[in-house]
């Protein structure tokens, strides 16, 4: 009895180098990346702090500019972000059910919202330099660049992630073993969305 | 998160209608929330009521796409701590700015 167990925790050993199970690797993933979220918070968070004081001390200031930002851009973007979510999570679903080819059109549909996305911000910006609206206009602006450049970053990011995702999708990696880079993968994604869910009312809907 | 040896990850017990729903239920709250920005003027309300509805959103997307209704007490402890962080930072942030005496004149 003890021989067998004790030849099985050692195959284990072998197959994932760590000696525990897989749900333990893959719990403790996905907690990593738990730990990795609440800091991109509060690099954001800095920028909301910024937000929240010079909101309050110039109110009129940021309601007058808001106005010249697009709405309808930005509520398209909005749709597209919360639908690229939502393909994202059924990529994880798929993932996790071992069906390939479902998992190969969600990332893929994922994929494509986050290059819209980044399109339509493309135009947004261009129209404002345009306009020679900079930065360095006034506080608005300043914040208004900052907070949705960073997060563009952030998207740029997650549709390498999702590149990445795709190029082990194809290879068969999750049909064959976990599906863990995906789930982690997802929550990055999620991360995105969920950063622009404040940004765009902050920026866009005031006043 | 015990450590044990488990070989069997658990399944999240979420269907594709779930998801379709929830996905409805943000699209929604983005009309709303657009709408009442642009039709209803409560004054400095306003940026409460987006706020509210922004963060009605967020933990949908947290619990549902995000799995954290099926995540442990640990994982909720560190998704919660950086808003109480956040938090301190805004709320000091503010109440310093807003309560300087100047000393000099």
């Amino acid at each position: 009895m003890s021989t067998t167990t004790a030849d099985h925790t050692e195959d284990h050993a072998h197959a994932h180098g760590h000696g525990l199970g897989e749900a333990v690797t893959h719990d403790a993933a996905k907690f990593g990346m738990w730990l990795f979220l609440g800091t991109e918070i509060l690099l954001f968070g800095g920028l909301f702090a910024a937000y929240a004081l010079f909101r309050a001390k110039y109110p009129d200031l940021f309601v007058e500019y808001h106005k010249n930002l697009d709405l309808e851009k930005g509520v398209f973007n909005t749709f597209v972000l919360l639908f690229s979510s939502f393909t994202m999570a059924l990529a994880v679903l798929f993932a996790q059910r071992k069906k390939q080819l479902y998992t190969t059109i969600f990332l893929a549909i994922t994929f494509v919202c986050g290059a819209i996305f980044a399109i339509v911000k493309y135009f947004e910006y261009a129209h404002k330099f345009e306009d020679h609206i900079y930065p360095s206009k006034n506080i608005f602006y300043a914040l208004y660049y900052m907070t949705t450049g960073l997060h563009m970053i952030h998207v740029f990011i997650g549709m390498i992630i999702i590149l990445a995702l795709l190029g082990m999708n194809m290879k068969g990696k999750f049909v064959k073993g976990r599906y863990t880079p995906v789930e982690v993968g997802g929550l990055y994604w999620h991360l995105v969305d969920l950063i622009w869910i404040y940004l765009f009312p902050l920026m866009y809907l005031i006043g | 998160m015990s450590i044990e040896n488990r070989d069997h990850i658990e399944e999240h017990h979420t269907n594709i209608w779930s998801y379709v729903f929830v996905l409805l239920a943000l699209f929604t709250l983005t009309a709303f929330t657009v709408l009442t920005a642009i039709k209803v003027d409560i004054g400095s309300l306003n940026i409460v009521l987006a706020m509210i509805i922004a963060s009605v959103k967020a933990s949908i997307v947290a619990l549902f796409f995000m799995h954290l209704k099926f995540e442990d007490k640990l994982t909720w402890l560190y998704a919660l701590y950086p808003l109480f962080l956040l938090f301190l930072l805004i709320f000091f942030t503010l109440m310093e700015t807003f309560t300087r005496v100047p000393v000099l004149k």
